[in-house]
């Protein structure tokens, strides 16, 4: 049974003093355990940005990509190989906006993963520009007279295409964070997990006061259905707003094939694990009489 | 006449079955032992989707090189093919037609027997009105003595498993055709085609078809691709086998998804292929460049086209040389082949497999429309499962991973080549790896010394590549009056084209590259340096081998006959061009 310990690394975290970064990292390798993964059976794919970095600062399976294409790489590992645990983890530029083909495709199929997005709702590593997820009228560096755009709602967006795990943690909050995280793990279908969190450096007027005076958990909402996916849907609907911010599972259901459990090739086990030639040499003579 | 050499064209609208039925009468032509060369050709531009298929056979033992630009023997499924392509035909050639097209007075005064029949009304009264064209081939293989069997042989195998009655009406409707034929217009020229019955076995197939063929053998277990002319077939090809053959296939939402699919099955261990063109390849660039720096083996199939943008979606080029080989940002080994015949096709598959796993880098794989799409025959023996050897590189055990006690994935080597492990096979194969700069541990830094080392380590790659480069193909006599220069599907018509030079007492050799990338600067220098006159042939406008050959030997060719009208060069073309 693995501890915190073994997930620690001898890189420290580049991020800000005050950070939601931190909360998430914490929050990740807390569920690792509870959940009982051991370093080994984790591939955490992340994208570029502060907290793509995620998987540079623990000792976990990494792959570190590009910009926006996190989906894909993760899609393309666990389909090679679904004996690991898959993970993404990306801010909302990269899983919203550069990724936003990406997001749509990969909550149809399904795809067996965990996708935790890192909502801060401004790009951080580039300094303070207006992202898919910030309010109109945010001024940056590149809307200096305030962003045209409405923000993204992306568990809407998600449960419009048929998402079958859909969830909002905060930063601030590490134990429903957890989780939700550990939640996700045990869930059979792609899994989304969108977690606001502040920017200390970039966006301060979404302060920690300001989630806390407006969050609120779904659970302790009287007769809250998870399972309806409309009660979810009304749910979404409310943040980006001017009111309050649900928080936790809004939906989720387990009935739901993952795309991976359809595959043919994968009956005989995970890909990577399978003979590069499935039958006898001769067999293959077959491929060849097709063109005789 | 030459009987033992005859060119067919079958033109039709969209919807006639112009390209099963060119790629049935192929089939049979094979069969009979005959060496077959057939390439459909889409008109997009004309109203109704005009479109044609061209066979050219001959009856010997080494394989058709290249396409006539003139044909003995013209089926028209419809008055626009007869409008079209009636200036195509050699003098003294045939025109096949339903007698109700009214090709009599389309084709007064030109030199052409016209061979018509009732064929709509036959088909119907048969089988089906459909199998028209079934009639009109069953016509053509009576008029050049091809025996019947060998078509009602093809029709088994395209409808016999399907349906018993399309089948048997077709049958009826080829048998009925083909005797009538034989009694109202006899043999068309002065000795049936006949077949070879001692010829080796054949297969029919083109370039994709046999490099998807190349890939199931050889252990590529991982694809993932976005339709795009010409390259979908290759797609289509992996996707029909995937489930009996143990290979995952993923039509992606787009390019970009493709290639990252890819780089994530590759660091999960697995071969893996993609295929595209040249928008497509685009869009993928920015991937490459994730699989250079995180050396995941990567082989992508770029079936060229005319671009920019949309160009001529469904004609051939040979215009993406120096993008292949320059294309995405930084610097990084790649090895860059462009097969030229249906058996490198296939042999590459296996080569670029390999080659991408032992040198953990990116293997392109150049093919072109004209390769892509044409169907030729080829000696069975030359497509042996069991002469593809897979080789994997260097790889850690889970033995070799509890003896190290740790894993270094970037180690520092010598070739640059880190043993790899899959992930999380092991305890202590637990790494990163990312597309920054990073340690050996895998782990993001900006150390100028490590950055330093570690690019020089990728690149150390190169030199293991360029020991698996072969030099150009070199025919004709090894003193020659002119020598030309090309690479890819420009083979075929090129060898012709020598063999035609010397035939007629002048002397012609020629240097064809197929491995581009490391360019084969040794061996270009060889072959190249003592030659009187070298004339460049490639499909594309500005020369781009001839510029490579100069940028890596100093070598100037300028002397070139280039095609860039979407068309594959012919035989002709290229002795035209050398008059002109």
């Amino acid at each position: 049974m693995a501890t915190l310990q073994d997930f620690a690394v001898d890189v420290r975290p580049t991020w800000c003093p005050g950070c939601g970064d931190y909360g998430i990292w914490n929050a990740l390798k807390r569920a690792f355990v509870q959940a009982g993964f051991d370093p080994e059976d984790i591939m955490m794919v992340t994208g570029v940005g502060c907290g793509s970095k995620m998987n540079d600062y623990m000792r976990i399976g990494g792959l570190h990509t590009l910009h926006g294409r996190s989906l894909a790489v993760a899609t393309g590992f666990l389909l090679a190989n679904t004996g690991r645990k898959v993970i993404t983890v990306h801010g909302d530029g990269d899983g919203y906006g550069e990724g936003g083909n990406h997001f749509l495709h990969t909550v149809r199929r399904n795809m067996g993963f965990v996708d935790l997005v890192e909502n801060n709702q401004v790009y951080g590593l580039t300094r303070g520009q207006v992202s898919p997820t910030s309010r109109a009228g945010f001024r940056s560096s590149t809307s200096p007279s305030g962003a045209l755009d409405r923000p993204i709602n992306p568990l809407a967006l998600a449960l419009s295409q048929g998402a079958t795990f859909v969830a909002r943690g905060l930063s601030l909050d590490l134990p429903q964070l957890q989780y939700l995280i550990t939640e996700a793990l045990g869930h059979r279908g792609y899994a989304l997990i969108d977690v606001l969190q502040v920017c200390v450096s970039y966006n301060r007027a979404m302060s920690y006061d300001w989630y806390r005076e407006r969050a609120y958990k779904v659970e302790e909402e009287e007769g809250y259905d998870s399972s309806d996916q409309a009660v979810a849907m009304a749910k979404a609907l409310e943040y980006p707003g001017d009111g309050r911010i649900p928080t936790g599972i809004l939906y989720r259901t387990e009935d739901v094939p993952a795309y991976e459990e359809g595959i043919a090739a994968l009956s005989a086990g995970p890909l990577v694990e399978q003979p590069l030639r499935t039958r006898p040499i001769e067999d293959y003579e077959e491929l060849v009489r097709e063109h005789m | 006449m030459p009987v033992q050499d005859i060119s067919f064209r079958i033109g039709g609208e969209a919807g006639q079955g112009v390209e099963s039925s060119g790629a049935g009468f192929s089939l049979a032509l094979t069969r009979a032992g005959l060496q077959v060369l057939g390439t459909p050709s889409y008109y997009e531009r004309i109203r109704g989707g005009h479109n044609f298929f061209t066979i050219r056979t001959i009856k010997r033992r080494e394989p058709v090189l290249s396409l006539a630009e003139q044909v003995d023997v013209l089926i028209a499924l419809n008055r626009e093919t007869i409008d079209l392509h009636k200036g195509c035909v050699r003098p003294g050639g045939l025109l096949i037609a339903d007698e109700a097209l009214g090709a009599g007075e389309a084709v007064a005064g030109l030199d052409l027997r016209l061979l018509a029949l009732p064929l709509a009304e036959i088909a119907e009264a048969h089988g089906n009105v459909v199998m028209a064209n079934t009639a009109a081939l069953a016509i053509a293989a009576a008029a050049v003595g091809l025996p019947l069997k060998y078509m009602l042989g093809v029709i088994e195998t395209n409808f016999g498993a399907r349906s018993r009655a399309i089948a048997e009406a077709n049958t009826r409707v080829a048998t009925y055709t083909y005797d009538l034929a034989t009694e109202t217009f006899g043999l068309a020229f002065d000795a049936p085609l006949g077949d070879c019955a001692d010829a080796p076995p054949r297969l029919l197939l083109g370039g994709n078809t046999a490099f998807g063929m190349g890939a199931v053998m050889s252990g590529c277990k991982f694809v993932a691709g976005y339709p795009m002319t010409p390259s979908t077939s290759l797609l289509e090809y992996m996707a029909s086998h995937a489930d009996r053959w143990g290979i995952v296939v993923k039509h992606a939402e787009d390019e970009i998804a493709a290639v990252n699919m890819c780089v994530g099955a590759s660091h999960a261990g697995v071969r893996t292929l993609t295929a595209t063109s040249g928008g497509g390849f685009d869009l993928m660039v920015e991937g490459i460049s994730l699989a250079a720096i995180t050396e995941s083996p990567l082989v992508i199939f770029l079936a060229q086209r005319p671009g920019p943008a949309t160009g001529l979606a469904t004609r051939t080029a040979q215009a993406d040389l120096l993008m292949a080989i320059h294309s995405s940002h930084g610097e990084f080994p790649r090895m860059v082949i462009a097969p030229h015949t249906p058996e490198e096709h296939f042999r590459t598959a296996c080569r670029a497999l390999n080659i991408a796993d032992k040198y953990q880098c990116l293997v392109l794989v150049l093919s072109d429309q004209q390769s892509a799409s044409s169907f030729a025959s080829r000696e069975k023996a030359l497509f042996d499962p069991a002469s593809l050897e897979i080789e994997r590189g260097k790889w850690l055990s889970t033995e070799d991973l509890e003896a190290q006690g740790g894993y270094l994935r970037y180690a520092l080597t010598d070739d640059g080549v880190s043993p790899r492990a899959i992930p999380g096979s092991h305890p202590n194969a637990v790494f990163l790896s990312s597309g920054n700069e990073h340690r050996e541990d895998g782990h993001i830094t900006e150390d100028p010394a490590i950055v330093r080392a570690m690019a020089e380590k990728r690149l150390a790659k190169m030199r293991g590549l360029e020991g698996e480069v072969r030099p150009p193909l070199r025919h004709g006599p090894a003193q020659a009056d002119l020598t030309f220069v090309s690479w890819g599907s420009s083979y075929g018509p090129v060898l012709d084209a020598v063999n035609s030079l010397n035939a007629s007492g002048r002397t012609a050799n020629m240097v064809h590259f197929v491995d581009l990338w490391p360019f084969p600067k040794k061996a270009a220098l060889e072959a190249l340096g003592g030659a009187r006159r070298l004339v460049a042939v490639e499909g594309n406008a500005t020369a781009q081998l001839a510029s490579l050959i100069r940028s890596q030997t100093g070598i100037l060719i300028d002397e070139t006959i280039l095609r860039y009208d979407g068309r594959g060069f012919t035989t002709e073309f290229i002795l035209a061009g050398l008059e002109g």
